[in-house]
């Protein structure tokens, strides 16, 4: 029974995923390219950044460089929390 | 793993590669304008080294070379200046590139369009936040591994 049911699901979502790449564009086609026109075409005189993605990383959207950096940052504060010596006195 | 590392052999391979693997990172941090990589790529890259010397000497061979106060302290070093480098282009923007084409100081040098083999002082801020987060994240991870490896054991003081 259970297995029944889950085969079923995995039929729908199957036929869910194979559905969307029906309807999926050609590859390098992409529906919206004005954003990454801007990108390949500004980027050298701009930035003078040879490297697109570094230039989008660094600069274009330097906030979402400065939050992975922030994530890095609580999750290395995190584990030196949790694994930093105790003192007897605190446990 | 005990606390002498992994047999003669890796010690002895290590010796030899790890330096290759923190000029390899260093190579990919400085280059991050020019060629795939970057800061985040390249910081993960020397911080692998820190592993592999962790893995084949153990925790007892890394006593004494590293000090951990001082990567946390490198640390938050690498994210303000982070920071600070988005804040120096605050008259225009945040994260606003002020060097990016200034003339031949400081990374301000301009690029051909097109294809071409890159500049290396060019960019503007952008070399110099790779520098930035490269730092943040060799000496970040370097502490996570580290830690992680040395510091939950209880018999292990400093």
């Amino acid at each position: 029974m259970k297995k029944a049911i889950l085969f079923v699901a995995f039929l729908f979502v199957g036929a869910f995923l194979l559905l969307g790449v029906a309807d999926m564009r050609p590859f390098g086609e992409p529906q919206i390219s004005a954003m990454d026109d801007y990108y390949l075409v500004n980027a050298q005189p701009e930035i003078a950044v040879n490297n697109v993605v570094t230039a989008v990383v660094f600069d274009y959207r330097g906030f979402d460089t400065l939050g992975e950096a922030t994530v890095l940052f609580a999750a290395v504060v995190g584990i030196l929390g949790l694994f930093r010596k105790r003192r007897e006195d605190e446990r | 793993m005990n606390n002498n590392g992994m047999s003669v052999i890796v010690r002895t391979v290590t010796r030899f590669v790890y330096a290759l693997i923190i000029m390899f990172g260093f190579y990919v941090i400085m280059h991050g304008h020019l060629t795939p990589g970057g800061g985040f790529q390249g910081g993960a890259v020397v911080a692998s080294a820190f592993a592999l010397l962790l893995v084949a000497f153990g925790s007892a061979g890394l006593k004494g070379r590293i000090n951990l106060h001082w990567l946390q302290s490198l640390e938050e070093f690498g994210a303000l200046a982070f920071l600070a480098l988005a804040f120096l282009g605050i008259g225009t923007a945040f994260f606003y590139n002020l060097f990016a084409n200034s003339g031949g100081f400081l990374f301000g040098a301009s690029v051909p369009t097109g294809s071409n083999a890159g500049v290396l002082a060019a960019g503007g801020l952008v070399p110099l936040m790779n520098w930035a987060v490269g730092l943040k994240v060799m000496t970040g991870i370097a502490a996570v591994v580290i830690i992680m490896l040395v510091g939950s054991r209880k018999e292990e003081t400093e």
